[in-house]
């Protein structure tokens, strides 16, 4: 069968802020599931009596559940409940409940790998615990995270697909409505393939990078 | 609600356990293949050839940079168009969801295999064992503790991961659910029970994961 070139290039404009919505989601998603890895974070290491336990319960449940489940729920089951949310605002509600759990897990093991000793030089020279959240310990345990992080972060950014589900125009919504409208399957493949490698494949190669140049810099130890 | 909720869970129990076998039928040919496929992949690795490790490391990278979601589509909708091949959603899902699956095990093994010290296959070659002998007998078998927690960690993803099923017409566990839905109108009832049904399908292994890493770290 022929390529339908003079298609393809019709369908461009979408597929340009079809990217966009991709790499939104993704970043807001990134975003927002740092802040909540950040709390959980601060909670674990305050080691707070009530709020310690339920950190756990929902890393284990967001851990231990799809990303799918999870969207189809807050997507439509809580309209049942009298939450309407629209398409994107449960995509990033619902990568957040995923992405935070991941993240707080990484910024615990983290934590767990700065030395004691700094936490009690910390102590001696008369930190609060505050201070030494802030000074000592996340300063630490982020270089200590970051290759991890980073290899989150897009994974982050390619669950945004997933969210097609719930018909947020990203990338391979955009595709679907096409090839159900035109069934040009052939030239729409292409495009979403052809996007899909020039957005992750770099992404992939710069993270395996980071992660050498980390792993020969060993900062903070 | 709660009893009506009950009692609408065990009336569906048939067709749920239907769509419950399909999840997981897919799931565990996936892990079976993936496992299979990665020790190959990662023995391959090991061996050091130059062009097999270029053409396994395109593999690798292809199916760890792009989504799954987007190989579904694409075998879904494309191995029609391309080969005129057209395989069922079920299959075209244990297939995807295997090849990915091979990829992150294969790196799991590779990097075990990695972590054995060189003077354990000096040794092997030393008293005359060949390649198959050597793998068999004294490199794997050591891998294989470093290897079990995070081999298990692939296989939730994959059981997790086996819901995009339903997102290329597989009626798993999810589409049954919908239907289900579709009738009764008890959607929270409903995605609070495939909530729980991934929750237990996952949570007994990556608990069996911690529990391996932290006793054989130790030893």
């Amino acid at each position: 069968m022929a390529f339908d070139v003079e298609f393809a290039l019709s369908t461009l404009p979408a597929f340009v802020s079809a990217v966009g919505v991709t790499l939104q989601v993704g970043f807001i998603a990134i975003g927002t599931s740092l802040c909540v890895a950040l709390i959980n974070a601060a909670i674990t290491a305050f080691g707070w009596p009530i709020l310690r336990p339920l950190v756990r319960v929902y890393v284990e449940l967001a851990r231990n559940t799809p990303l799918l489940i999870q969207l189809f729920f807050i997507y439509f089951a809580l309209p049942a409940l009298g939450i309407r949310l629209s398409g994107f605002a449960s995509a990033i509600i619902a990568m957040t409940f995923m992405g935070g759990a991941y993240l707080t897990e990484i910024l615990r093991a983290g934590i767990d790998a700065v030395p004691r000793s700094q936490i009690e030089s910390g102590l001696s020279i008369g930190l609060s615990r505050w201070q030494l959240l802030r000074h000592v310990i996340l300063p630490q345990a982020g270089i200590l995270s970051l290759p991890a992080l980073f290899a989150n972060f897009i994974f982050l950014l390619k669950e945004t697909t997933v969210v097609s589900a719930v018909a947020v125009p990203e990338i391979l919504y955009t595709t679907k409505s096409y090839i159900a409208l035109y069934y040009k399957t052939y030239e729409m493949l292409a495009v979403m393939t052809g996007l899909c490698v020039l957005l992750f494949v770099p992404m992939s190669l710069l993270l395996r990078l980071i992660e050498r140049r980390l792993q020969h810099g060993q900062f903070g130890s | 609600m709660a009893s009506s909720g009950l009692e609408l869970l065990w009336v569906s129990a048939p067709q749920l356990a239907q769509g419950i076998g399909r999840t997981l039928g897919i799931s565990l040919l996936a892990i079976v293949f993936s496992s299979v496929g990665g020790f190959i992949y990662g023995v391959l690795r090991n061996l050091g050839v130059r062009w097999i490790d270029g053409v396994l490391r395109v593999y690798l990278e292809l199916f760890r940079a792009i989504p799954v979601l987007v190989w579904l589509y694409l075998f879904f909708f494309g191995l029609p168009i391309f080969i005129g091949w057209s395989i069922p959603g079920f299959w075209c899902a244990v297939l995807v969801l295997s090849l990915w699956g091979a990829s992150e095990t294969g790196e799991v093994v590779r990097g075990a295999l990695r972590s054995i010290p060189g003077g354990q296959r000096e040794a092997g070659l030393a008293i005359g064992l060949r390649q198959l002998q050597l793998y068999g007998r004294v490199l794997l078998p050591q891998a294989l503790r470093r290897m079990t927690p995070p081999l298990i960690n692939v296989f939730t993803r994959l059981i997790k991961t086996s819901s995009l099923a339903v997102l290329i017409g597989v009626v798993d566990v999810i589409k049954i659910g919908q239907q289900i839905i579709e009738r009764t109108y008890e959607s929270v009832l409903i995605y609070g029970f495939l909530f729980v049904f991934f929750f237990l399908a996952c949570y007994p292994l990556s608990a069996a994961s911690r529990v391996l890493e932290r006793r054989w770290n130790h030893s």
